[in-house]
């Protein structure tokens, strides 16, 4: 076989976006993805960001298959029996930041790949590595070799091809969580009713506290054009550490059936059920993220910032494609694709948002992960609420006396402050 | 619902072969067993007679869970052949 100028393997988001640049470069690129199509193995919450991505992709964005624009926040804090709730709307979320459903997402991006030119063999597991003089020279699929000048690792969390390389060693559990989801479909107006929010427009509600059972994690719901996403996210390390913890599965079925959850999918059919994992590279990004004819991109390069209950991973997914593509290219013009030349890879990855904002919040994973944060404070605000708002038989205090009690009860401690001062952090 | 029945919903297209293979002699030695608890799917399963890890593999999502989670490395875990298992329409 002819040698590609680049096989990607993986058609998600960071292999799509890759694929996508090399085409429009006009050079030749492969896809291989082992789904029957792009998208049909993806599983995001999910929203992604357009404003990061729109320097680098401004053409894409009109017709790709958005479900809602984003105009509601909701925070909801849960202690066993009860939950208080922060809703946020601003004129300013316009156009800020959309909920996605990535089979038909990826499937509309491979499809803007193949327009440009690029090659998508769907159906296609790669196995190994091809190494010609110790240097990686292309890729192996059950059995067939495919020669290329560069290999674009874009395989996702697990990536087994990263770990081929050297890159990084196998996925360990306190750098991962486990997403549970399920699609639940209603009408475009019950769902605009229930939410409170004009047709195209989006809610997305995030849930913390009691409802992990005590695991780093939480809860999620995003409205789509007409479904909902609902899902629940479990650090694994903490999930082990919680050897009392129930079965994730049944974890999720009491998210589900709680009071604050129920209504808000009653009536709808459940149309598929899905589990993926989140990579929680925030403190890992893989160090080298290339190697001679090889580089690695998206959550296969632990690009995600898993921050408990909300993850950033799918700019950065598609960054960091485009960023391997722009490599790519210029190792083709200089004709060298070794790692001194592919180098230039980590530079453009420090310099754009990606590594940037993964060093900003790469503390803040400490700081959520604190027990504290999804047992204790959750809890401890549902009680002060409950003082505020309960009338019982004998005579009542005085609201700022119920509040400066709460306080008094649960942040006069050198605990507390400490909690407070790490806040700092996030 | 559980996870049993929530998995019918899914489009599964199955080889014969698991992709996912099982050292016992490393379960035997493994305490807490975190894979009966971890699988979003609930498909592993511990025979008490011959005390054996199970796992229907037809219905795993290819979260790869079980294999972060595995204290003892005992599982070798692949993805299924292209164009095998689990296919989503959503995602
Ligand atoms: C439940 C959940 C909620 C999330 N919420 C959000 C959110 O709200 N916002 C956000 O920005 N991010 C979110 N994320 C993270 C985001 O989804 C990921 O960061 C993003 O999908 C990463 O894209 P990727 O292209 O790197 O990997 P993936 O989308 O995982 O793509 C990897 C591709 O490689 C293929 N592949 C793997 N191995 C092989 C092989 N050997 N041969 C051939 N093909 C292979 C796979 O089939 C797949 O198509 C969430 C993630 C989850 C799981
Ligand atoms: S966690 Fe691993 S070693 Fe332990 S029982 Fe399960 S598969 Fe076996
Ligand atoms: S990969 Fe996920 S769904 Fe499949 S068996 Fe392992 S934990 Fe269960």
């Amino acid at each position: 076989m002819e040698r590609m100028d680049a096989v990607v393997v993986g058609a998600g988001l960071a292999g799509l976006t890759c694929a996508y640049r090399l085409a429009c470069e006009g050079m030749q690129v492969l896809v291989l993805e082992r789904g029957d199509h792009p998208g049909s193995k993806n599983v995001t919450g999910g929203r992604i960001y357009l404003r990061p991505l729109r320097p680098y992709l401004p053409e894409l964005w009109d017709k790709a298959p958005l479900e809602r624009q984003v105009t509601k926040e909701v925070i909801t804090m849960m202690s066993a029996g009860a939950a208080f709730t922060a809703q946020f709307t601003s004129d300013k979320f316009r156009e800020h930041s959309y909920t996605i459903l990535r089979s038909r997402f990826d499937k509309w991006l491979g499809e803007r790949v193949v327009e440009r030119g690029g090659f998508i063999v769907p159906q296609r597991r790669v196995t190994d590595l091809l190494r010609e003089d110790g240097r990686i020279a292309g890729v192996v699929s059950e059995g067939e070799e495919i020669p290329a000048h560069v290999v674009v690792a874009a395989d996702g969390a697990l990536s087994l091809l990263a770990e081929q390389a050297g890159l990084r060693g196998p996925l360990a559990p306190r750098h991962a969580a486990v997403a549970l989801k399920e699609v639940i479909k209603l009408t475009p107006p019950v769902i605009e009713e229930r939410f409170g929010l004009s047709p195209g427009e989006g809610a997305a509600h995030l849930f913390f506290g009691a409802i992990t059972e005590g695991v780093f994690g939480g809860g999620f719901l995003y409205t789509n054009q007409e479904t909902v996403s609902l899902g629940l996210v479990l650090g694994i390390d903490s999930f082990l550490r919680h050897p009392a913890a129930r079965e994730t599965h049944a974890i999720f079925e009491a998210f589900k059936g709680r009071r604050e959850i129920a209504p808000l999918i009653k009536g709808g059919e459940l149309v598929e059920y899905s589990a993926h994992l989140i990579p929680e590279g925030g403190n890992k990004p893989v160090r080298q993220p290339y190697t001679d004819g090889f580089l690695v991109a998206g959550d296969a390069a632990g690009l995600a910032l898993n921050m408990g209950i909300t993850v950033r991973g799918m700019e950065f997914a598609m960054a960091s494609g485009y960023l391997a593509a722009q490599t790519v290219k210029q190792a083709k013009e200089k004709g060298d694709y070794s790692a001194t030349t592919l180098a230039a890879y980590a530079t453009l990855l420090k310099e754009s948002f990606v590594l940037k904002d993964m060093e900003t919040f790469r503390r803040s994973l400490d700081v959520l992960e604190n027990p504290r944060m999804t047992g204790f404070y959750p809890a401890w605000v549902c009680k002060v609420m409950e003082d505020v708002f309960w009338i019982g038989e004998g005579p009542k205090q005085r609201v700022s006396f119920t509040i400066w009690k709460g306080i008094r009860q649960g942040l006069f401690n050198l605990r507390a402050i400490k909690d407070l001062l790490r806040l700092r952090r996030i | 619902m559980n996870p049993a029945e929530k998995l019918t919903l899914d489009i599964f297209k199955n080889d014969q072969e698991s992709h996912i293979i099982i050292r016992q002699e490393i379960c035997r030695r493994c305490a807490i067993k975190p894979c009966l608890r971890i699988c979003p799917g609930g498909l592993y399963s511990l025979n008490e007679e011959t005390q054996e890890i199970l796992v229907e593999f037809a219905g795993c999502l290819e979260c790869g869970s079980c294999r972060v989670a595995c204290p003892d490395g005992a599982l070798e875990w692949r993805y299924p052949r292209g164009g095998f298992g689990v296919q989503y329409r959503y995602g």
